[in-house]
C-alpha cells in the first residue's frame, strides 16, 4: 500500500471518530447551505445560468491557445512582464529571480491556491525570504505551519479558542476569544507589514482574453491592499483561469460569491490591467504575471474530462461532500480537497499513487449538482477507477469476480454458496470485525442481517 | 524553444480532439471544437432588479443595508452638507483623504478639515493616519447593492480600502439596474484606454475566517458610507 493510500486511511479514521470536530464542520457548513440556497434562489434562473457558465468556459478551454494568445498580448502592451512555467519548478525559479532582483526581503502575499499547489512559501522561506500570508484564514494556518483546510474557507476547522491560544503563543497578543478581538489582531499585525514590504503577490479567479485582465475575487481587502502599495506585485494563475470576455464577468462574478459562500457577491472584485500607468497616482511599479501550466495541459489532453478545467475553485462540492464533510479537508494530503480535488489529483500527480481518492466518494452526486460550472465529477471519479484499473488491474479483485462470475451463473454453485453462507454466518459471529476477519474492511463498522433459513426459490416452490 | 511555445503547443496538440459541450447526454457524438456556444446573456437569469428608477434605487437601499453598508439618497447638496457634517462630528473625523471631483472638492470645502489628496501621489504612511477616504465612484448597482470604481474615478488604488471609513459619493444618475448594464458602462466609458484597476465593492472589508462568523474591516474599511444626491 502507498504512503498516499495509508496516510489516507489512517486520517479518515481518525478524522471521521472525531465527534466534536464533525459536529463543528456540520454546523458551519449548515451555515453555508442557508445562504447559499437563499441567493441561488434570487436569482431567476440559476439553471440556465449554470448552462451558460458552463459554455463559457468551454468555450474557454476549448480555445484556450488563442484565449492565452491574446491575454498575454494585451497585458504586455500595458507594460506587465508575462512568464511562462510549464512546471511548479519553474515558476519557483520565476518567482525567487524576481524577488533577488529586487532585493526584496518581505514579501506580502494575499491568497493563492496555486502558490500551495507549488509549495512557493516553503522554497522562499529556504532562500531567506519572509513571507507573510495577508488573508486571515491563511494567516492563521501559516502560524500553526498547516496547509489550507479548505480551498475557500482555510481555516475552517479551528474554533475560537484555538485561534486565541494561538495569537497568544505566536503574536503574543489576544486580548478574548471573540472573532472580532481576534481580526483585529491580525489586521493591525497586517497594517504594519503592508506598509513594509518590497512585493505584493496574489493569485487569480479569472484571467480575461478579450481585455488583458486579471480578476481577484477576495472579502478582506487584502488583495487590494497587497496590489496597491508595495512597489512589485507578482501574480501566479493556472493557464485555464481565462475567460472570453470582460461581461462575461457579470454572470461568474455573483455565481461564484453565491456557490461559494452564499453570498450575493463577494466584497471586492477587482480587475487589474497593468501596473501603475502615466497619469496614475499609485500601485506597482512593476507586474509580474506567472501562467502555470503544471500539468494542467494532460488534464486538458483526456477530452472526456477537460470540463475539470472548468472548475472556479469556488468549494461548493466540497462543502456539500458527505465524505469531504467527515473525513476533512487535511485527510486528503492533496492542494485541493473534496470532490474536485479527487478528480483532478491523479492527472496533476499520477493516477496509480492517488487513485484511492476515487473511492473517496458515495457517488452520491451532490457535487456535481452543487458545481456552478456542471463539471460532471462523480462520473469523472468513476471514469478514474475505470482508467487506473485499465493501466493496472488488482489480481484479487480480478479473481474474485471471475469467481463470482462462475457462482453466479450456474445454479447447482450458487445453491451451494447460499447453503454455505446460511450454516457459516453463525461461526462468523466469532471473528467479527477482528483481525482474522476475512471480510473485516467491510464488518468492522457494519453488522450483515442474518440470512433467512428458507430462500425465495425454496418458499415458492413449497407455498401452498 | 520558448516555455510559452512548449506550453502552447501542448494546448494545441490536446485540443485535437474535442471535448462534448456541457449539459448534453453523456455518450452523444463530440461536437467539432469550433462551434461556439453563444454567448450568455446574464441579464434574464440574475437577480431581478425591478424596471423603475425608484424601484431600483428601494433595491440598492435593501441590499446595502443588507450588507451592513450605510446608504442615503439626498434631493440636495444641503442635505448631502447636513448628512456629511454630522458624520464629521459623531465619528469625531480630525484628517481626510481624497481626490478631486466634483462631488468630492464640495464634500472636502464642506467639511473644513486637513485633506490630503492623492492626485499627485502621497505618501502612505500619512493616508493611514486618515479617518476616512472620500472618493467618487463609476456606478451603484441596485442588483447587488454595492459600487464600481476604477484608481482614475475614486483617487487611486489605495484611497478606498487604506482609511478605516470608506465613503462614497454618487450622483443619483450613476445607479444603474444590474452587473451587466454595470459592465457595459465600463465597457463604453473606458472600453478604448482602461483604467489598472477597477473594483465592485460590494460592502465595507469582512471576513468570516473564525468559526464562520461575520467580522467587519478585516483589512480594508471597517465602514462603507455611500451618499448619492
Amino acid at each position: 500500500m502507498s504512503t498516499f493510500v495509508s496516510q489516507f486511511k489512517t486520517q479518515a479514521t481518525e478524522k471521521s471518530g472525531d465527534l466534536r470536530l464533525r459536529q463543528f464542520i456540520r454546523t458551519s457548513l449548515r451555515g453555508y447551505e442557508i445562504a447559499r440556497d437563499r441567493r441561488k434562489g434570487a436569482f431567476q434562473n440559476w439553471e440556465s445560468a449554470r448552462q451558460a457558465a458552463a459554455e463559457t468556459k468551454w468555450e474557454a478551454v476549448n480555445h484556450l491557445d488563442t484565449h492565452l494568445e491574446s491575454l498575454v498580448a494585451k497585458l504586455e502592451a500595458r507594460g506587465t512582464k508575462v512568464h511562462w512555467a510549464s512546471t511548479g519548478e519553474q515558476a519557483r525559479e520565476i518567482i525567487a529571480q524576481i524577488l533577488r532582483d529586487k532585493k526584496a526581503r518581505l514579501i506580502i502575499k494575499s491568497k493563492a491556491m496555486t502558490s500551495e499547489e507549488i509549495h512557493l512559501n516553503h522554497a522562499l522561506e529556504k532562500e531567506g525570504f519572509t513571507v507573510i500570508e495577508s488573508d486571515l484564514g491563511e494567516f492563521i494556518v501559516q502560524l500553526r505551519h498547516e496547509a489550507p483546510y479548505h480551498i475557500v474557507f482555510p481555516s475552517m476547522h479551528l474554533t475560537r479558542d484555538d485561534i486565541r491560544d494561538l495569537f497568544q503563543k505566536e503574536l503574543g497578543n489576544a486580548p478574548s476569544n471573540t472573532p472580532e478581538d481576534l481580526t483585529m489582531v491580525a489586521r493591525r499585525v497586517m497594517r504594519q507589514k503592508y506598509l513594509t514590504a518590497d512585493v505584493g503577490f496574489t493569485g487569480a479567479n479569472f484571467a480575461i482574453a478579450e481585455t488583458g485582465m486579471i480578476s481577484i475575487t477576495e472579502n478582506e481587502g487584502n488583495a487590494r491592499l497587497t496590489a496597491a502599495l508595495p512597489k512589485t506585485m507578482i501574480t501566479l494563475l493556472g493557464i485555464e483561469k481565462v475567460l472570453p470576455r470582460f461581461s462575461d464577468l457579470a454572470l461568474f462574478l455573483p455565481m461564484l460569491a453565491t456557490a461559494g459562500a452564499g453570498q450575493p457577491m463577494t466584497c471586492y472584485n477587482t480587475m487589474y490591467s497593468g501596473p501603475r500607468q502615466p497619469g496614475e497616482c499609485d500601485g506597482p511599479e512593476e507586474w509580474h504575471v506567472i501562467l502555470l501550466d503544471n500539468r494542467r495541459t494532460e488534464l486538458l489532453a483526456d477530452a472526456e474530462q477537460r470540463d475539470a478545467l472548468h472548475c472556479i475553485r469556488c468549494g461548493a462540492c466540497l462543502n456539500v461532500c458527505p465524505i469531504f464533510r467527515n473525513v476533512g479537508g487535511h485527510t486528503y494530503g492533496t492542494t485541493y480537497s473534496g470532490p474536485v480535488g479527487s478528480v483532478i489529483t491523479p492527472h496533476l500527480r499520477g493516477l496509480q499513487e492517488w487513485k484511492h481518492l476515487s473511492n473517496a466518494s458515495s457517488l452520491c452526486g451532490a457535487c456535481t449538482e452543487a458545481c456552478p460550472v456542471k463539471i460532471d465529477l462523480h462520473h469523472h471519479l468513476l471514469q478514474n477507477r475505470r482508467n487506473a484499473s485499465a493501466a493496472e488491474p488488482a489480481f484479487f479483485e480480478r479473481l474474485a469476480y471471475q469467481i463470482f462470475g462462475i457462482v453466479a451463473n450456474e445454479p447447482k454453485f450458487w445453491w451451494l454458496a447460499k447453503k454455505l453462507g446460511w450454516l457459516t454466518q453463525p461461526l462468523h459471529g466469532a471473528v467479527k470485525g477482528s483481525a482474522i476477519d476475512p471480510a473485516k474492511a467491510w464488518t468492522k463498522t457494519r453488522d450483515l442481517p442474518p440470512m433467512p433459513k428458507e430462500t425465495f426459490k425454496d418458499w415458492w416452490r413449497n407455498r401452498k | 524553444m520558448s516555455e510559452r511555445e512548449n506550453i502552447l503547443g501542448r494546448i494545441r496538440e490536446a485540443l485535437k480532439v474535442p471535448a462534448p459541450l456541457p449539459g448534453l447526454p453523456q455518450f452523444s457524438a463530440a461536437v467539432p471544437a469550433d462551434r461556439k456556444p453563444a454567448p450568455p446573456s446574464a441579464r434574464e437569469w440574475l437577480p431581478s432588479v425591478g424596471a423603475s428608477m425608484a424601484e431600483q434605487f428601494d433595491l440598492f437601499a435593501r441590499n446595502a443595508a443588507d450588507l451592513k453598508a450605510d446608504f442615503q439618497l439626498f434631493a440636495s447638496r444641503n442635505e448631502l452638507k447636513t448628512a456629511l457634517l454630522k458624520l464629521r462630528d459623531t465619528e469625531k473625523w480630525s484628517r481626510l483623504a481624497s481626490h478631486g471631483g466634483n462631488l468630492t472638492d464640495f464634500a472636502c470645502k464642506t467639511l473644513g478639515l486637513p485633506v490630503m489628496l492623492t492626485d499627485r501621489g502621497y505618501d502612505v504612511q500619512e493616508m493611514e493616519k486618515c479617518d476616512a477616504g472620500i472618493s467618487e465612484c463609476d456606478a451603484l448597482i441596485a442588483q447587488t447593492g454595492g459600487v464600481a470604481m476604477t484608481n482614475r474615478s475614486a483617487g487611486g488604488r489605495a484611497l478606498s480600502v487604506l482609511p478605516p471609513h470608506h465613503v462614497v459619493l454618487a450622483r443619483r444618475e450613476q445607479l444603474v439596474g444590474d452587473l451587466p448594464a454595470a459592465f457595459e458602462l465600463l465597457q463604453q466609458k473606458y472600453g478604448a484606454d482602461y483604467p489598472s484597476m477597477i473594483s465592485f465593492i460590494t460592502g465595507p472589508s469582512r471576513t468570516g475566517d473564525i468559526e464562520r462568523i461575520l467580522v467587519l474591516g478585516a483589512h480594508g474599511p471597517k465602514k462603507l458610507t455611500i451618499f448619492a444626491v
